[in-house]
């Protein structure tokens, strides 16, 4: 790390994340003076020039990539066309312990002057909720599903490599074109397209504003300058950004500017989830680096740094903070900004090149965190570069994340994607797949699984509201057989689904129209020729996903009641569903042998594996394919993140032995504790669930470091991540627990059942052992941890 | 009709990566000859099953208590007591125990049983180079479940290491040899003497049969465990090495450091344990016998 990289990391590491009103305050004065004037995709074409004309601009001490989306770093912007913050929301964000947002008393004032006063009853938020029908509300404070839209536009995005061969002079050259192709004879839409083609001219022209601003503080900075050195750096970066975005890149600091612009502008534009990712980074930025070294101007040392430089860049951009239900369920300063390593090139070569080394070294010196990265492994991928990404997931940063490059490409084949668009996508966000740069690929919320079976245990009601919220679908004491209960299971999940997909197309269809997102669709393929914006089927693929949570938690209680109260007839139905009311008081007994009894999902059981594949096989028929409202269809995604944790406390006890309010399984993991038998059997678990039909699964191990010891503790990570990849596999990552975990794990074992340790010439279970052996492994990891 | 040919096996482990090359499974053998003073595995010495009694998860709910056909357990003064000369190891308490509080170790399995459970992980195995470990225990003391359990194993083209103490009749361990594609083969102490007081036997057995072995061909991976105060001194260690580099077959050497960590299965099991006052070596006294070891030209490994 160099000198000026080890300074820009500390003041970011430092720099509290604060709101910026700057934004709310242009937003809010351009829309008093101008709604109304122009269409709505002009009116936000015009609102961001505006934003991007008198935003402050901020070129740091020490800085060779610029721009920031506040006024300084870790100052974030609010959008209060989406979701205004009550003065209230303000005053939390500004004392509450988590995830805290500075703000001062005389911004919250001129919150409650200016700007609550001019959105209240005109956010895209308000208008949602006083539109949907009374059903999903119920549901919706019930727990059953999330709704990602309502506070946050749509988004993961990620983009592909279009905007390192053409600049923004470039695809203003094609809008011109494709609004001189508009057939207003035949073409019913073509005044439609015609006003979004024309807010895309103005989004183009407003980013060549906020980088030429740039390079007149970089100018003034110069000026001022004493330090030769630094001198002419400001004149280098005065110069990049002149040339981009206007112009397309010609070397690798221009390359990595470009793509910060876009980055900042679509995070300007709106607060789409998911940040914004640059796609495959090292496969863009290689030529860039090839052509650097030929020409003598740069060598790998720079490279790194100016990464390094781009990397402190999105740390500094911290997740806007959200409110309500929201909040709950992604209490993070992340914004899942996701960068991919190595996976194929278009032509289905190996695509790891020597940028996706500097990248593992980069990801591992800064390790701050955000960006998160990832790397892509395909069959194709040396072993050399899966083992160096080894190498740092070995220290615990809990990234870098390993995807199955050919597993993501299936799962887009079999939507219909062609095998180049295929593989030129990945991962973003968390692990949701998408063709980069060509598809809207959308989360539209999370579905709480094991709450739906509840429900089929309560007969449509929910125990904890005691609201009737799904079909009566039967008591549950009057089924025969463990088939009349998965039926009345089913019948809950359809009405559920069903009841999301039909809320979400209309919120799709408020967004289409009146919060599109100009800016954005200028770098995603197909929205200029189809004069279509991002959120209203102008790319070339629209997805819609459905995140289905907790398929760890519904397989083990749906094997617990099919073992204990159908087969074995040991607990009658009537008894369990007591214990479940009353979160197994008195019933300790039973609930051990819930959990101590039951065949678990993870252990390589088919009993209860057998379970799963039924769930996940419902889940796909009740989503897959249902049409969206951009000629396209939802699919599934196994995606968590944090909800799980929400999910939880919305939960009554459930019949795997967890306790009322406890998170439910995460990803497509196992329960917490369930799974006994190690990683193995775990992955061959995951292998029966048929992942090329989702859009994403998610499996998280914890392993103590020294499991993963030495040259031999590499070799064996890498062959567990290429078994489970053969296995069709779609993502692992891996926690490598430090001494306070183990503390937890002695107070809480039942929670920690599957922590692996190295013993003496063997691994054991962490409880396992006696209460000595756990202090000794403590020490010992805390020796190893500095 | 043909009566199975079954096993005594105590555990089966699976992602073992410190018992020979790449990803296993470790077949754990009940039963052993010896009885070293710092066996970490108790349970395994006798061929009869054992109960394990884990006081701190019983959650007193006295299930075992009524459950129990053979009044073997009983409730005295508000504590729950076994007594071994009633219990007919139905394993009625572990069934009904909620809190998994009761094992039972040692299980009767049949070849097809423990095959099934190897094969499980065939395609980990495939991917690194990995196999089964047979360990125990002593595998060499149920010799004809073992030699079936390595030629089932073989068939499947299933890489197998025999984690072994030696001390086993030479003509059966020359047959088993046929059937092994590598030893992980423990040296405890050189001195027939002092092997016997530690050990319960003595050394003579065990280094003709690892003269034999190497002999044969078979590769073999010295396995020394450093027990301070009982074989850490200089003579032990050079006798160890010199051995060690004198036989053709031997591989490499692992040095696997004590670690005082069965005193809670001891008492569990309410066996007596001898090491309560071994002292854990230190990090110095490992790195210097790694060093006199590899004096001898032996590729010298810490850990297993």
């Amino acid at each position: 790390m160099t000198p000026r990289v080890a300074k820009l990391r500390q003041e970011s590491f430092e720099a509290l994340p604060s709101i910026s009103i700057e934004r709310a305050v242009l937003v809010t004065q351009f829309y008093k003076n101008n709604y109304g004037k122009y269409s709505i995709p002009v009116l936000r074409a015009l609102n961001f020039k505006n934003i991007c004309e008198k935003k402050t601009i901020y070129v740091g001490k020490n800085e060779l990539i610029v721009g920031e989306r506040g006024p300084y770093p870790k100052a974030v912007s609010t959008f209060p066309e989406l979701t205004c913050h009550t003065v209230d929301d303000l005053q939390i964000l500004n004392s509450r312990a988590m995830t805290r947002y500075a703000v001062s008393d005389e911004d919250i004032e001129i919150y409650k002057k200016e700007i609550i006063p001019y959105w209240q009853g005109r956010t895209l938020r308000e208008r949602v909720f006083s539109q949907v029908p009374q059903e999903w509300q119920a549901a919706y404070a019930a727990g059953m599903f999330t709704e990602f839209m309502e506070q946050r536009a749509p988004g993961h995005t990620a983009l592909d490599g279009i905007i390192y061969e053409k600049g923004m002079l470039d695809f203003k050259a094609e809008i011109a074109e494709s609004i001189a192709r508009l057939d207003y004879l035949n073409d019913p839409q073509a005044a439609d397209k015609g006003e979004e083609l024309a807010a895309m001219d103005i989004s183009c022209d407003a980013i060549i504003i906020f980088a030429e601003r740039h390079a007149e503080l970089a100018d003034k900075m110069a000026q001022k300058e004493t330090d030769s050195a630094r001198k002419a750096e400001l004149a280098q970066i005065a110069l990049t950004c002149r040339r981009v975005p206007a112009q397309a890149p010609r070397n690798f600091q221009e390359a990595l500017q470009m793509y910060w612009f876009v980055h900042l502008g679509t995070i300007t534009e709106l607060n789409g989830w998911d940040a914004m990712s640059p796609g495959h980074l090292d496969q863009h930025l290689y030529p860039f680096y090839q052509k650097g070294l030929a020409d003598g101007n740069l060598d790998r040392k720079k490279a790194n740094e100016l990464l390094a430089c781009f990397w402190i860049k999105v740390n500094n951009q911290p997740a806007p903070p959200k409110i309500g239900v929201t909040a709950l369920e992604s209490g993070t300063y992340n914004d899942f900004t996701n960068i991919n390593i190595g996976g194929l090139l278009q032509d289905g070569s190996d695509g790891v090149n020597e940028v996706s080394y500097i990248m593992l070294e980069v990801m591992d010196e800064i390790h701050l965190l955000q960006p998160q990265a990832n790397v892509q492994i395909s069959h194709k991928t040396p072993d050399r570069f899966l083992k160096e990404a080894c190498r740092v997931i070995r220290k615990g940063y809990g990234y870098p994340s390993v995807f199955n490059t050919d597993e993501v490409i299936m799962e887009q084949m079999r939507t219909g994607k062609t095998i180049e668009d295929a593989r030129q996508g990945g991962c973003s966000g968390c692990i949701e797949t998408g063709s980069f740069g060509k598809e809207a690929y959308i989360l539209t919320g999370y579905l709480n699984v094991p709450k739906i079976l509840e429900l089929a245990l309560n007969n449509g009601r929910d125990p904890i509201t005691r609201q009737q919220i799904g079909p009566q679908t039967g008591e549950p004491t009057k089924f025969d057989n463990f088939d009349d209960l998965y039926a009345a299971f089913n019948r809950q999940l359809q009405y559920i689904t069903d009841l999301k997909i039909r809320v979400n197309n209309y919120i799709e269809r408020m967004y289409a129209n009146y919060a599109p997102a100009p800016f954005l669709s200028v770098v995603i393929s197909d929205c200029i020729a189809n004069g279509q914006d991002y959120y209203n089927g102008g790319p070339r693929y629209n997805t819609n996903y459905i995140q289905c949570c907790g398929i760890g938690t519904v397989t083990d209680s749906l094997s617990a009641i099919k073992k204990h109260v159908f087969e074995e007839k040991s607990l009658p139905m009537g008894q369990l569903l007591s214990a479940l009311k009353n979160n197994f008081k008195g019933q300790e007994p039973m609930r051990l042998r819930l959990i101590n009894k039951t065949p678990f999902y993870g252990n390589d059981d088919d009993y209860a594996d057998t379970i799963m594949q039924r769930v996940y096989n419902s889940l796909f028929a009740v989503i897959d394919g249902k049409p969206n409202t951009k000629n396209s269809s939802y699919h599934l995604n196994m995606l968590s993140t944090t909800c799980h944790i929400y999910f939880g406390k919305k939960l009554d006890a459930s019949a795997n032995g967890r306790l009322a309010t406890l998170p439910i399984s995460d990803g497509t993991s196992p329960s917490q504790g369930a799974d006994r038998n190690g990683p193995t059997a775990v992955i061959k678990s995951l292998g029966k669930m048929d992942q090329i039909k989702s859009g994403g699964t998610l499996l998280n191990q914890r392993f103590l470091p020294d499991v993963l010891d030495g040259e031999e503790g590499i070799e064996n990570l890498s062959h567990l991540i290429r078994t489970y990849f053969k296995l069709n596999g779609h993502h692992i990552q891996f926690n490598i627990v430090d001494s306070q975990t183990l503390r937890k794990a002695q107070n809480a074992p039942d929670e920690y059942r599957d922590l692996l340790v190295r013993v003496a010439g063997y691994s054991d279970y962490f409880i396992d052992l006696d209460e000595y052996h756990q202090e000794e492994i403590i020490a010992r990891t805390e020796q190893g941890s500095f | 009709m043909t009566t199975a040919i079954t096993g005594e096996i105590f555990d089966i482990k699976k992602y073992a990566i410190h018992d020979g090359p790449g990803i296993r499974t470790t077949v754990f053998f009940k039963g052993c000859p010896l009885s070293c003073w710092w066996c970490h595995n108790p349970e395994s010495l006798s061929m009869t099953t054992h109960r394990l009694y884990r006081p701190e998860r019983c959650i007193g709910c006295r299930e075992c208590v009524t459950a129990c056909p053979n009044d073997a357990i009983l409730e005295f003064e508000g504590k729950l007591q076994w007594t071994a000369a009633d219990c007919r190891y139905c394993e009625t308490c572990a069934h009904v125990c909620p809190a998994e509080a009761v094992e039972f170790i040692g299980r009767t399995m049949t070849l097809d049983e423990v095959v099934a459970e190897i094969t499980k992980d065939t395609l980990f195995y495939d991917q690194s180079s990995g196999g089964v470990t047979i360990s125990g225990g002593e595998p060499l003391m149920q010799p004809i479940f073992l030699m079936q359990l390595l030629d089932a194993c073989g068939q499947l083209r299933i890489h197998r290491t025999l984690d072994t103490s030696g001390h086993a009749d030479t003509q059966t361990v020359l047959k088993i040899a046929a059937r092994t594609d590598l030893f992980l083969y423990d040296l405890k102490h050189m001195d027939p003497e002092k092997h016997y007081r530690y050990t319960g036997v003595s050394n003579e057995t065990i280094l003709t049969n690892l003269q034999q072995l190497s002999r044969q061909g078979a590769r073999i991976i010295i396995r020394f465990p450093v027990i301070p105060g009982i074989n850490t001194d200089k003579e032990n260690i050079d006798r160890t090495g010199a051995l060690a580099s004198s036989l053709p077959g031997v591989i490499g050497i692992n040095i696997l450091p004590y670690h005082g960590t069965a005193e809670a299965k001891y008492r569990n099991l309410g066996l007596k344990n001898h090491a309560t006052d071994i002292e854990r070596p230190s990090g110095d006294v490992i790195a210097s016998i790694a060093r006199q070891l590899e004096s001898y030209d032996l590729e010298v490994k810490i850990g297993g």
